[in-house]
């Protein structure tokens, strides 16, 4: 039995991994035009993000405005003084915000952005500030 | 005349009961901790980090999982495939939901792209995946390290 069991811990200790907790963005995107769209009539906020050429940020730009450089917690801050940092009664309502990048932008710097934009962490604490996230098409790099 | 032995010749034998208690003990907990759900990993993929990643509640309901790699191919369960060419698996997973009495409209899509991927090759992928009408998706990302 004590053999039976050793071959069991070394089974256990072989297969274990340690891996980093997961969780997920949601993003509701029906396409252009489709009946599932949110019932919402706020225009939603353009958040622009430049990458350079070597797939790294550049530039923040909100509604072709204004621009935070490559500083996200400039963005959330903004998106903070937006919402009042109150999240939204449901997920479907709440501002929407369409986020518009470039084609080679490094994937890292999307999800940045969007932590940027739809929350903020306080101790263990998490608001919900923005919970529509929209891709905007995407820029195919021209040949 | 014999010679008598001064000494017990007995074997002796340390008590096993406190080592076999931690071993059990030990085997208990990498059988809670063991995680089966890590089939739908990939280890090519190196998840973005970031600070509201928490993990849900419940399960996606409907939940499709593609791994997209730093290269763009895309894995979804064993098949290896690429953005352009996933129409036709995405297909089959409409008709199994079919036989479930669910559209792709139930589906949720979660996409476990790598942290260096192209964004572009992630917009590609959810525009090929909303041409089949899928609407919900997940964008996966892993805890952030508050080491670093």
């Amino acid at each position: 039995m004590i053999d039976v069991i050793f071959l069991l811990l070394i089974f256990f200790v072989m297969t274990f991994k340690i891996s980093s907790q997961e969780g997920d963005f949601n993003v509701r995107m029906p396409l252009s035009g489709g009946a599932g769209a949110a019932d919402n009539l706020s225009v939603p906020i353009k958040l622009r993000l430049r990458a350079n050429a070597d797939g790294k940020i550049s530039d923040i730009v909100v509604n072709n405005t204004t621009s935070f450089g490559t500083d996200f917690g400039k963005l959330r801050s903004f998106i903070l003084e937006l919402t009042g940092g109150v999240a939204p009664p449901t997920p479907e309502e709440g501002q929407e915000v369409e986020i518009d990048f470039d084609y080679d932008l490094g994937y890292s710097y999307v999800i940045q952005a969007i932590t940027a934009i739809t929350g903020q962490k306080q101790g263990d604490e998490v608001t919900r500030l923005v919970e529509r996230i929209k891709f905007a098409p995407p820029r195919k790099p021209q040949p | 005349m014999r010679i008598r032995q001064k000494f017990d010749t007995k074997v002796a034998e340390g008590d096993m009961t406190a080592m076999i208690d931690m071993v059990f003990q030990l085997i208990i907990f990498f059988m809670v901790l063991i995680n089966f759900s890590q089939d739908e990993q990939n280890e090519k993929i190196k998840l973005p980090a970031s600070e509201l990643a928490r993990p849900a509640d419940a399960p996606l309901k409907n939940a499709i999982t593609i791994n997209l790699d730093v290269n763009g191919t895309v894995y979804l369960g064993s098949t290896v495939v690429t953005v352009e060419s996933i129409a036709p698996l995405l297909r089959t997973e409409i008709d199994l939901l079919k036989g479930d009495g669910k559209t792709a409209k139930d589906a949720n899509i979660i996409i476990r792209a790598h942290q260096d991927t192209k964004g572009g090759l992630v917009q590609d992928l959810i525009k090929k995946c909303q041409e089949l009408g899928f609407e919900q998706f997940a964008l996966r990302a892993k805890e952030e390290d508050r080491r670093s």
